[in-house]
């Protein structure tokens, strides 16, 4: 089966991963699932692990020696005021603070026990196995919603059609997705409703696999009726994913999250479980912000 | 009596200056609009006459060329080379033929280097190096299109021992990249970073980020800035006299002279026959259509320009 295999599929499952996966190699229909079902499933492995982070943009200091460990399909909520290292420490997550161009970090993360600023790994390798879902949903407009969907595997090389339209019918199942546009699949994908297209941008970013997805406030220019949709699908895919949500939505951390870190000025001020952050902080400054009386 | 004229002086002067005293307080308490109302309606009229002036050329220049030269547009002028000198009759088709090749050389050198160019200004350039870029391509904008004709003359056509069709394309190629490069920048600035983050965000490679996203994105503005490009070069004519020469035949090779319109028309223009002089204004009238119909194209592009997203 392997010899009949095109080698592109080879690409997008990173050479650099620690944990020896027992990735199937051959194209059958459930090859995700299985994908899936061969994670680290012992929570005590963390999924991401940060050691005393600091990143820099010139001389700005914009996060100061923050330590913490993410768990593996957990959700986990980075809350704080605004300007505080929210998104630039979710950046940090998978490299894509490095596009400012005077950014530099010190300290180290590691993704399930590896190294991800170790010389040779290659930032681009780095956000395949972490994916990203960003504030303004941003559907490539010259694009289809199938088109969207898979843009992720074909610029990386995969061009088995029947891998592409599998993994595209999967990606937006798990998105929730594909009962609303399943008709209209090669319709263009801007003309889709706000909801709709960070869902679209969700099931986009599924598509390649990642083993951690990082939410920077995925629902914070939604309406209610969509962000509670929104929700429901970061309940359904921490089951196999590892998510990473920033926002700024007090309620949102305590609904979805199962862990919560509270930054304030760049530092790490408090991280436990959420329902501990949110009844019994061990600090006043994060008691003081999660009843609202700053920030 | 001279009492009575005097008191009847005095109270018609003092009513006059009553009269006078309350056409003033008027004046000061209620102003009267119509002076400010004129000048208004006069800076009104005064910059539209302008704008009229802007548009009039056009119009005259149009009006003109058809009238003198639409009788002589006619099947052989597309399809019959020039007649020899005292005969009358004849076309320009090794003109017209010589000015597509023209730009299709100079396209082949323009579009890449400037489009590349552009994209590198746009996506990776240090500010500082791109600051200097910028203002050399702002220059080379300015440069007079008679000194890209000197330069080409002493990069292509004396190493070459002549004048050729290369050397024309290439003069017009050059004289179009400073061009396209600031269009394709300031059309792929346009194009929301959010795109830009998304595809790297999925692991693509940033070349095919910005050649699969960025790039598809502002396409049709890249394409409007290279049509607009080939029609401001269209019409040039000094820089060909040094390259393209010009030539009353068909030129076999495009290492030989090469007729294009410009140069016939200027040719024709300051010859001493009426025939000829006929035939210069339907190459003008021809010449125009041709930059018509490319700008017409431009507008059909950008119709519908803009996207509802991000």
């Amino acid at each position: 089966m392997n010899l009949i295999m095109p080698p592109e599929e080879e690409k997008i499952i990173p050479q650099t991963r620690a944990e020896p996966r027992i990735e199937s190699r051959e194209p059958k229909p459930d090859a995700l699932a299985s994908a899936l079902d061969s994670r680290p499933s012992t929570p005590s492995i963390p999924a991401l692990t940060v050691k005393n982070l600091s990143v820099y943009f010139g001389k700005n200091q914009v996060l100061k020696g923050v330590s913490l460990e993410v768990q593996a399909r957990a959700v986990t909520a980075i809350i704080g005021p605004s300007g505080c290292g929210k998104s630039t420490f979710l950046r940090a997550l998978n490299r894509m603070h490095e596009l400012v161009p005077e950014a530099r970090m010190t300290g180290e993360i590691r993704l399930f026990g590896e190294d991800i600023y170790a010389g040779g790994v290659e930032p681009v390798i780095v956000r395949r196995r972490v994916g990203m879902v960003f504030q303004k949903s941003n559907p490539f407009p010259t694009m289809s919603i199938a088109d969207n969907v898979t843009v992720g595997l074909r610029l990386n090389g995969v061009r088995a059609r029947a891998t592409l339209v599998d993994r595209m019918e999967k990606s937006l199942r798990m998105a929730a997705l594909w009962d609303e546009v399943k008709d209209r699949l090669h319709s263009p994908a801007i003309n889709l409703s706000g909801g709709q297209q960070q869902r679209l941008c969700i099931a986009r970013a599924l598509a390649v696999q990642p083993e951690v997805l990082l939410m920077d406030e995925p629902a914070s220019a939604l309406d209610p009726l969509a962000t509670a949709k929104i929700e429901d699908l970061i309940l359904e895919l921490k089951k196999d994913f590892t998510i990473v949500i920033v926002t700024h939505n007090m309620q949102q951390a305590a609904r979805i999250s199962d862990s919560t870190a509270f930054l304030y000025l760049g530092e790490l001020i408090e991280f436990d479980a959420t329902r501990k952050i949110f009844t019994n902080p061990a600090r006043k400054q994060t008691e003081d912000y999660v009843t609202g009386r700053f920030g | 009596m001279p009492n009575e004229e005097t008191r009847s002086c005095i109270v018609l002067g003092s009513r006059l200056l009553q009269s006078s005293f309350r056409l003033l307080q008027s004046h000061m308490t209620a102003p009267n609009h119509n002076w400010r109302k004129f000048k208004n309606s006069f800076m009104q009229a005064l910059t539209l006459a302008c704008a009229l002036f802007v548009i009039a050329p056009l119009g005259l220049v149009f009006y003109h060329l058809v009238k003198s030269g639409v009788g002589s547009v006619n099947w052989d002028f597309f399809t019959k080379l020039p007649k020899p000198v005292g005969e009358v009759g004849g076309g320009m088709a090794n003109a017209i033929v010589g000015t597509f090749v023209l730009l299709g050389i100079a396209a082949c050198v323009g579009v890449p280097v400037g489009v590349l160019g552009g994209v590198y200004l746009s996506e990776y350039g240090s500010s500082r190096l791109n600051g200097w870029i910028r203002f050399g391509a702002d220059v080379l904008n300015g440069v007079p299109s008679i000194i890209w004709g000197m330069v080409v003359y002493a990069l292509v056509v004396i190493p070459m021992k002549g004048f050729s069709a290369w050397a024309g394309g290439m003069v017009l190629g050059m004289m179009m990249i400073p061009f396209i490069m600031r269009t394709t920048e300031e059309v792929l600035q346009l194009v929301p970073n959010g795109y830009r983050e998304a595809a790297l965000a999925l692991g693509i490679a940033q070349w095919r980020a910005i050649v699969q996203i960025v790039v598809r994105t502002a396409l049709k503005g890249i394409i409007t800035g290279v049509l607009l490009a080939l029609a401001r070069v269209s019409g040039e004519t000094a820089p060909l006299l040094f390259t393209a020469f010009g030539n009353q035949f068909w030129a076999h090779k495009l290492t030989q002279p090469i007729a294009a319109l410009p140069l016939q028309i200027f040719s024709y223009a300051i010859s001493p026959y009426d025939d000829w002089h006929r035939q210069a204004w339907a190459g003008a009238l021809v010449l125009l259509l041709l930059i018509t119909a490319i700008n017409v194209t431009v507008r059909v592009l950008t119709r519908d320009r803009i996207h509802k997203n991000p």
